[in-house]
């Protein structure tokens, strides 16, 4: 035991003592590198770890959010929300998943193929997300699931809200309707983007897509805190979304339901516009379709009834249908004419059925002829060769300012419908650079009783209408309501005192300004008259009149001889071919021409005729005349809309006291 | 020799428990404190399964350590090569009948716990070689056969863990014994020589890893690599130490622990949860009570007059600091991520055992500091 304190020990000792003593010494450093290690990740990097936790542990849920109502001028909901009973399950909540899904398979008769898209669903989400089993619940089915709520432990009956149009078919092609977002609209718009939840249901089309910014409303906003699986764990924050903006409509829902009950069965458009205020009244487009359909997705079957559907309910006609607008035209051709002094209204023409001109027979619609007829008359009773004569003494390029003037070649909302229409009205000018040929001078003819090239939709007839209506001043045609706009007082006296100033200036020969020009100052022109002489337009108004209400006129039969709803009309009729002289001779039966070769029938008129209020245009697809099959539509049209006139000035009124 | 024994044989009951170390007596209890409360936090402070089975454990584990300091350094040295036996047949054991968990087959069932070899094993090198050392004389200790045995005691345990697989704690025993072999006086060439040579056979270790492994320490190179999949629990850790901040979240208010982003927080991880909710102040107050617990080993160590009782508390003061600092340098992201538990902190029955029969020796050292060993 020497060993232990002898020089051998001692040395022993020293050299664990030495070696301990640098040990130590090391120890120290490292724990300074611990120290510095901890200093430099909890003071000097602090925020940016203290930003990463929370990133990791807060996480926002957006709410959709409760999109905004449409409503008609008296206030009734065209387009709301509908409160839906859905049926969620949290799979993770569940005991027996597979029993619960088969319970709730008999209960509700979910079929077999909805059911594997179920449980495919299930697999591909985290087993606390909501599954939605179904995503609008009967009300018997509701009320089934909550009888037998007991034995569905996990099954969670929900209230929500969903887009619902109450009046299905008819406001279709003026709203459009709302679907699921698509990739496409979280591309091209910003706030849809930003407020997109799975599940968000955007306008697609009409207005329900144009206004879609003002009508999709916020987010309500749950800020929970999560733990490392995304499980919530507590709510921290929530914040309530707000409705997207109501917007109230110039419509009325009453004739607006007539306008489709008239065209139930029929392809075609009705289009009625207040002509001082350019409210629209309503605007119809048949066949319509029930825009609820595509609300949950529309099914296959009924996605191909719609496509299939020859008389192609997808075409919102009112805007988008381009027709040539026959002889409903023949006033503007008939204004022209005067405003241009080609003739004087005392100018008259032997109609004989038919008229040669640069070696072509034109036909008038009456095979015996008229006779000699003047101005008057052959507005009356549509006589085609005097209206070949006088445009061919017009020409289409002063046709063209005219008709641009009043409306037509031009979109009506621009920008409102994104679907819309522009249509055309030829000119020289047009023919050379579209189609790189001259004018033909027989092309004037066909024009003259608009034929040919010329395209006009149904609303821009109504929009032409309305403004020879009001004696011949510029309107704004509007389908918003704006309590700010101009009321219907205000229109008159600011046209009344437009109508006195042009008169005042009246030896001013530039009446007729190059229209490009005017084009630019678009609504300094409002209220303005589009006119050089007010007496040719109370001329034609009058001719309309007498086109309605004076025997021979071509809508005679649709008269109506109250005063209270008197009105005044042109009808027209469009072909759609040319026809032959085969089928002259014959001269068919409607019933006995195919569909697709049948003329479209027009009608266009206003009223009352004493201090007229509205404009209209009929508008049927194949429907063979203008005076059978588009005049006595607005004959019936007429009463509802005279009779809604004093309900609209109470509302219009009401909502004045409230300013 | 009649001196020697006269000194022990005259200490009264009274005279060993007044020669107890106190401060680090009062040190461990407040780990012991500490670590329960970190414990109650993991549980999301709730008295779970594991707050309650970490104080009981605490408890009995302290007691025994108590009691045991009494038992005279002589015995310790007397069953030095027994201890190390012991530990390396139920190391055996553990690979051939041991239960599996988790991929890795390290715990034997002895019925009333089940226990982890390897972590004993961690002190049982100290011993062994403290006793190995004692004997051995200094010009003798660098001859062929005086290192050839020990490199076997040495290597025998850790090819045995590795295999388990444990690739933490075999590192830690290799630590460990390197340690106390270089503090016993192993020429300072001998161990640059095995470093070369371990340098130089590395790629063929790396080759022998298995591929979780491997992954690790790629992973340690850069954690951003792979967010979400192996770099993601350095990525929390640091999240969660970053975002404590001076003060801390407070305690239970750690989220980083309460929402579950924290992989083992209970075990590996625990500091991290501590340091969330205590931040750096409270790190340096752990680090602290950590750095006093050694300097009162070595300071123990330093007045022991054996040389078993002055190598096994250097050896074990040093072990002691390198769980800490790997354990540490691993959840700061400073090492790649391999399995080492926080002494005392840490959730885990068999290290605590290790930790606390390492301190009734330390303390047994204290009561008999004048014992001469023969």
């Amino acid at each position: 035991m020497f060993g232990e304190g002898g020089d051998s020990g001692y040395k022993k000792l020293s050299t664990v003592n030495r070696r301990m003593f640098i040990m130590t010494a090391a120890k120290l450093v490292v724990f300074g590198g611990i120290i510095t290690r901890l200093f430099t990740l909890q003071i000097n990097e602090n925020k940016k770890y203290l930003t990463l936790s929370d990133k990791n542990r807060l996480r926002e849920w957006r709410l959709p959010p409760v999109r905004g109502d449409f409503e008609d001028f008296f206030g009734n909901k065209i387009a709301s929300n509908l409160k839906v009973y859905q049926l969620h399950v949290v799979p993770e909540q569940v005991e027996d998943f597979r029993y619960l899904m088969i319970r709730l398979r008999d209960i509700l008769n979910i079929d077999s193929h909805t059911f594997k898209k179920i449980l495919k669903k299930k697999s591909q989400q985290k087993s606390w997300e909501t599954l939605i089993i179904s995503e609008n619940l009967s009300w018997d089915q509701f009320a089934k699931i909550n009888f037998y709520l007991h034995e569905l432990s996990g099954a969670k009956p929900v209230l929500s809200v969903a887009r619902n149009y109450p009046y299905d078919e008819k406001f279709t092609h003026l709203l459009g309707y709302v679907a699921q977002a698509s990739e496409k609209d979280l591309i091209e718009n910003e706030v849809i983007k930003k407020s997109h939840v799975p599940g968000l249901r955007v306008g697609k089309i009409g207005l329900e897509k144009t206004y879609e910014n003002q009508l999709i409303g916020s987010n309500g906003i749950q800020r929970y805190e999560v733990n490392a699986y995304g499980k919530r764990i507590n709510q921290i924050d929530f914040v309530e979304g707000k409705k997207g903006t109501n917007i109230k409509l110039t419509v009325d829902t009453e004739i607006q339901a007539q306008c489709n009950e008239l065209l139930k069965d029929k392809a075609g458009s009705i289009c009625v516009m207040d002509i001082y205020t350019g409210d629209l009244i309503a605007m119809h487009s048949s066949p319509s379709f029930d825009p609820n359909l595509f609300l949950y997705g529309i099914s296959h079957e009924n996605w191909n009834e719609i496509l299939n559907n020859p008389k192609k309910p997808l075409i919102n006609r009112s805007i988008q249908g381009l027709y040539p607008p026959g002889s409903t035209i023949k006033p503007i051709v008939a204004l022209s004419a005067l405003e241009n002094d080609v003739i004087s209204t005392k100018f008259k023409v032997n109609c004989t059925g038919k008229t040669e001109m640069y070696g072509q027979t034109y036909h008038c619609w009456k095979d015996t002829g008229h006779g000699i007829v003047n101005l008057r008359d052959a507005l009356k009773v549509s006589c085609d060769t005097f209206f070949y004569e006088m445009s061919r003494r017009l020409g289409v390029d002063r046709l063209n300012l005219t008709a641009k003037k009043f409306g037509l070649g031009e979109k009506v909302f621009n920008g409102t419908y994104n679907e819309e229409k522009k249509g055309l009205i030829p000119s020289t000018q047009w023919k050379k650079n579209t189609l790189g040929r001259g004018w033909v001078l027989g092309e004037t003819l066909i024009t003259g009783i608009g034929q040919g090239y010329m395209q006009t939709t149904p609303l821009q007839l109504c929009l032409m209408t309305a403004q020879l209506a009001n004696g011949g001043f510029k309107i704004k045609p509007k389908i918003i309501y704006d309590k700010k706009s101009d009321s219907y007082e205000k229109i008159k006296s600011e046209m009344e005192k437009n109508r006195i100033e042009l008169l005042s200036d009246f030896q001013q020969d530039d009446a007729l300004v190059d229209f490009s020009l005017e084009k630019k100052k678009r609504d300094t022109d409002l209220y303005k008259p589009l006119y050089r002489n007010q007496e040719n337009v109370k001329f034609v108004l009058e001719a309309m009149f007498a086109s309605t209400n004076e025997v021979r006129g071509t809508s005679y039969s649709s008269r109506i001889s109250d005063k209270k709803y008197q009105f005044a009309g042109k009808t027209g009729t469009s072909q759609v071919k040319k026809i032959t002289e085969i089928q002259r001779e014959l001269d068919l039966d409607i019933s006995q021409i195919p569909y697709k070769e049948r003329d479209h029938a027009l009608f266009v008129a206003f009223g009352p005729y004493v201090n007229p209020r509205y404009a209209l245009s009929v508008f049927v697809e194949h429907g063979g005349s203008g005076s059978s099959a588009a005049a006595p539509l607005a004959k019936k049209l007429f009463k509802t809309i005279v009779d809604r006139h004093e309900e609209r000035e109470k509302v219009r009124e009401k909502s004045l006291m409230v300013i | 020799m009649f001196k020697q024994t006269a000194l022990s044989g005259q200490t009264t009951f009274f005279q060993k428990l007044r020669s107890i170390d106190y401060i680090l007596i009062v040190c461990i209890l407040i780990l012991g404190v500490i670590s329960s409360l970190a414990m109650y936090a993991t549980d999301g402070g709730e008295l779970l399964y594991h707050t309650k089975s970490h104080v009981l454990r605490f408890i009995i584990f302290f007691v025994m350590m108590f009691v045991l300091s009494f038992l005279n350094i002589r015995f310790w040295h007397a069953t030095g090569y027994l201890f190390y036996i012991v530990v390396l047949g139920l190391l055996i054991w553990a690979s051939l009948y041991g239960i599996t968990a988790s991929g890795s087959q390290r715990w034997v069932d002895l019925y009333f716990i089940n226990l982890q070899p390897s972590e004993l094993m961690k002190i049982a090198i100290i011993v062994c070689f403290a006793k190995f050392y004692h004997r051995a004389q200094i010009n003798q200790i660098n001859n062929f056969k005086n290192l050839l045995v020990p490199m076997m005691i040495l290597i025998l345990p850790i090819l045995l863990v590795v295999s388990q697989p444990d690739l933490g704690t075999s590192i830690l025993i290799a630590l460990s014994g390197i340690i106390v072999l270089w503090l016993a006086g192993i020429n300072l060439k001998y161990f640059i020589y095995s470093g070369l040579f371990l340098l130089i056979s590395m790629p063929f270790v790396i080759a022998f890893l298995k591929p979780y492994q491997k992954l690790r320490i790629l992973t340690f190179f850069n954690p951003d690599k792979d967010p979400l999949g192996a770099g993601y629990q350095i990525i929390q850790s640091k999240i969660a130490i970053g975002s404590g901040g001076l003060t801390g979240k407070g305690f239970l208010k750690g989220t980083q622990g309460y929402l579950e982003f924290l992989p083992e927080k209970h075990t590996d991880f625990i500091f991290t949860l501590f340091s969330e909710e205590h931040g750096f102040i409270g790190s340096l107050a752990l680090l602290f009570i950590y750095g006093v617990i050694i300097y009162r080993v070595i300071d123990i160590g330093k007045n022991a007059r054996s040389f078993f009782s002055k190598l096994f508390c250097f050896g074990f003061a040093s072990s002691i600091f390198v769980f800490i600092t790997v354990n540490m340098s691993m959840v700061l992201g400073l090492l790649p991520i391999v399995g080492s538990p926080l002494p005392i902190m840490s959730y885990g029955g068999s290290s605590m055992l290790a930790t606390m029969i390492g301190f009734s020796i330390v303390m047994s050292t204290k009561i008999y500091q004048k014992q001469i060993i023969a």
